[in-house]
């Protein structure tokens, strides 16, 4: 029991970092109808700005205060984020209003090529630490109530703290602000939303802005837990399962769907793996994510399709 | 002027429903065919057999099956990389386990349970549609990939993983010079480019394309889309596998699962959206544009940087590689979605009505 616990809560765990990227995608997905595939490009791109920066701020600057030098690497990788978002906007997406989803899936992809090599191109493509002092001592808990009690990273844990601030914080801007509004707006109707005047051009920039941001949290965590390394753009191909399962639409879906997602593949890696040669659990997300899309086609928390002819 | 159909009178439904209908069009592609078996071999050294004309070739063929799925039949698939891989494997695994198997059949083989596998893993297509199909079709990917990596059987219990293949027949002729794998290539992809080009006009190639342009209304007019999503499935499939086969058989020789990654499927997809989805001169063009492009930037990076007095390193040749073919299809695609295809038949109005511009 004790050991099927742990199993349970590190899956959930893991399935809060992939409800991470899978907001990225469904956050743009919403705004723009482009499946970015580039998410985990982007990823990589922000942790390895975040890790070159963190090391070259206390190198150059003689800054010695950890916390301080952390955040001033957090912010300037995030302004490069924006810069992308913007560059983005302005040389692709601008040009590319009104074509197929297909064509614009392609884009993304091209522009995950140029992401990925001009990341490593900028800042090395050697393997990366993002030191941000997360504690990495584990945690007993239960120990009364189980023999041995579970054992829990608090790694995970501030982690999954931090995704869920991040969350509430996205769902506050996205309810209460009027960009948000604006957001929501563009979202839901495109051309309804130009016509009374919201800005396309810069709603666009705004929604991979804030794509940026959350790739940036999403690299600094996994970047702190695995390293920063090319493998971390990788991570978008976990996502996918996720964003399907929950719906191409729906933030709460990227975020239940994650935590689906990573319990799924932990407990099928754990209990199923061993009898059939293990390294199961990619391709089980996707069958996982199959099966519910055979019941729901559009995912869980998906817009009902309605076809028109 | 150069291209006009002026006075060429059909007089029969079989003139008028001829493949190329138009007397040039019929030269001009007998004329390439024939300058590909006879001229080319005399043209193209070594290097160019195996850099480039070999996989091309190959390629093409892919990706015109890619283009019967994703072109006419209009479901976007990430999982061809895996179809190819099953094609793969299956051929080899006749191949070797059969004392005499002819190399024609365990390609086909390859391609059939290609198919199979292709209509198992297209079963989503009947509920789910457009990008969703497109990541559930990456479960195939991910499942071919971790099968043929984990099961030992597929690659005969070889120690590394690694599957190979020798001593390559075809009716008692050797394959073993590049231009004799060239010729062998350039003889399945012309069979199976007419074969492909008659099925998408037929009666089945219409009914896939009504189901690309409107699902819902074909079915309303009578056209069973499971029918014609799942034969889609099937062709493209075997195509696919034939094709994977041939990569792994001739191309390759010995092989890992890696060689069929889910990088192998993005690049199939890439040459039929640059080539020109629903064409299957589309398919050559893409084929082409895809497999010379990393070559021809190889080439020249390295010259260039000699020029400006700067040394280029491997892992920066291979950072800009990335960083120019990633701007390049993004380049291409804003300057034209339709693909090469297009341009091509827009080159061809030209030269119609020229002098004229209208």
């Amino acid at each position: 029991m004790g050991f099927f616990l742990e199993t349970l809560f590190g899956g959930l765990m893991a399935g809060m970092l992939y409800s991470l990227v899978a907001l990225g995608f469904v956050l743009i997905f919403k705004a723009s109808g482009v499946f970015n595939f580039a998410q985990g490009a982007m990823v990589l791109f922000a942790a390895l700005a975040m890790a070159r920066f963190g090391e070259w701020i206390p190198q150059y600057l003689g800054l010695e205060n950890m916390l301080l030098a952390n955040l001033l690497a957090f912010a300037m990788a995030a302004v490069v984020m924006f810069v992308v978002a913007w560059l983005v906007e302005l040389l692709v997406l601008r040009h590319l209003v009104n074509q197929e989803g297909t064509t614009l899936l392609m884009a993304t992809l091209g522009i995950t090529y140029f992401l990925d090599g001009i990341g490593q191109t900028l800042f090395g493509s050697d393997i990366y630490k993002i030191d941000v002092g997360m504690p990495k001592e584990p945690l007993m808990l239960f120990e009364s109530t189980f023999d041995g009690g579970i054992m829990i990273n608090q790694e995970d844990l501030v982690a999954a703290v931090i995704a869920a601030l991040l969350v509430a914080a996205l769902s506050l801007f996205f309810q209460k602000t009027g960009t948000g509004r604006a957001l929501r707006a563009v979202a839901d109707d495109h051309q309804a939303a130009q016509s009374i005047g919201i800005p396309l051009n810069r709603i666009w920039v705004i929604v991979w802005c804030v794509a940026g941001v959350v790739a940036l949290v999403a690299g600094m965590i996994w970047g702190s837990k695995l390293g920063v390394q090319f493998s971390l753009s990788t991570v978008a191909l976990r996502a996918l399962p996720v964003v399907i399962l929950g719906g191409l639409t729906s933030v709460p879906g990227a975020i239940i769907g994650g935590l689906i997602i990573g319990v799924g593949e932990k407990l099928s890696e754990v209990f199923l793996g061993p009898y059939v040669g293990g390294g199961i659990e990619i391709w089980f997300a996707y069958v996982l994510a199959l099966g519910f899309l055979l019941v729901r086609p559009q995912g869980l928390f998906g817009e009902k399709i309605i076809d028109r002819v | 002027m150069f291209y006009r159909e002026n006075g060429q009178f059909k007089t029969s439904y079989q003139a008028d429903q001829q493949i190329f209908p138009i007397t040039q069009d019929r030269w001009g592609v007998l004329l390439i065919v024939a300058f590909a078996f006879v001229g080319v071999p005399f043209l193209a050294d070594e290097y160019m057999f195996r850099a480039i004309l070999i996989p091309f070739l190959i390629m093409a063929l892919a990706a015109l099956g890619v283009n019967i799925l994703v072109g006419y039949c209009g479901q976007i698939s990430l999982g061809s990389g895996a179809f190819m891989a099953v094609g793969a494997y299956a051929a080899y695994n006749w191949f070797i386990r059969i004392d005499g198997m002819p190399l024609i059949v365990a390609l086909l083989l390859g391609g059939f349970f290609a198919t199979l596998v292709g209509i198992f893993f297209g079963i989503p297509s009947l509920r789910v549609r457009g990008l969703y199909l497109a990541v559930a079709t990456l479960a195939a990917q991910f499942f071919c990939d971790w099968a043929f990596l984990r099961i030992k059987w597929f690659t005969n219990d070889s120690a590394s993983g690694t599957a190979a293949v020798a001593d390559l027949q075809v009716f008692g002729l050797p394959l073993d010079s590049p231009l004799a794998k060239y010729l062998f290539c350039l003889s399945v992809l012309v069979v199976f480019g007419v074969l492909a080009k008659n099925l998408v006009r037929s009666a089945i190639g219409r009914e896939w394309m009504a189901i690309r342009d409107m699902d819902v209304a074909a079915s309303v007019i009578g056209i069973r889309p499971m029918y014609a999503k799942l034969s889609a499935f099937a062709v493209s499939s075997f195509i696919v596998g034939v094709a994977g086969a041939l990569w792994a058989f001739i191309y390759l020789g010995s092989w890992e699962p890696a060689a069929f990654s889910v990088d192998r499927s993005f690049q199939l997809l890439f040459m039929v959206i640059l080539g020109g989805m629903g064409s299957i001169m589309g398919s050559f063009f893409g084929a082409g544009f895809i497999i010379v492009l990393p070559i021809i930037i190889n080439q020249v990076l390295p010259f260039l940087g000699e020029i400006a007095g700067v040394s280029v390193s491997t892992a920066a040749l291979t950072h800009a590689e990335q960083i120019i073919f990633g701007s390049l299809i993004v380049w291409f695609l804003i300057v034209e979605p339709h693909g090469l295809a297009k341009l091509w038949s827009v080159a061809k109005q030209k030269l119609r009505i020229w002098p004229f511009p209208h």
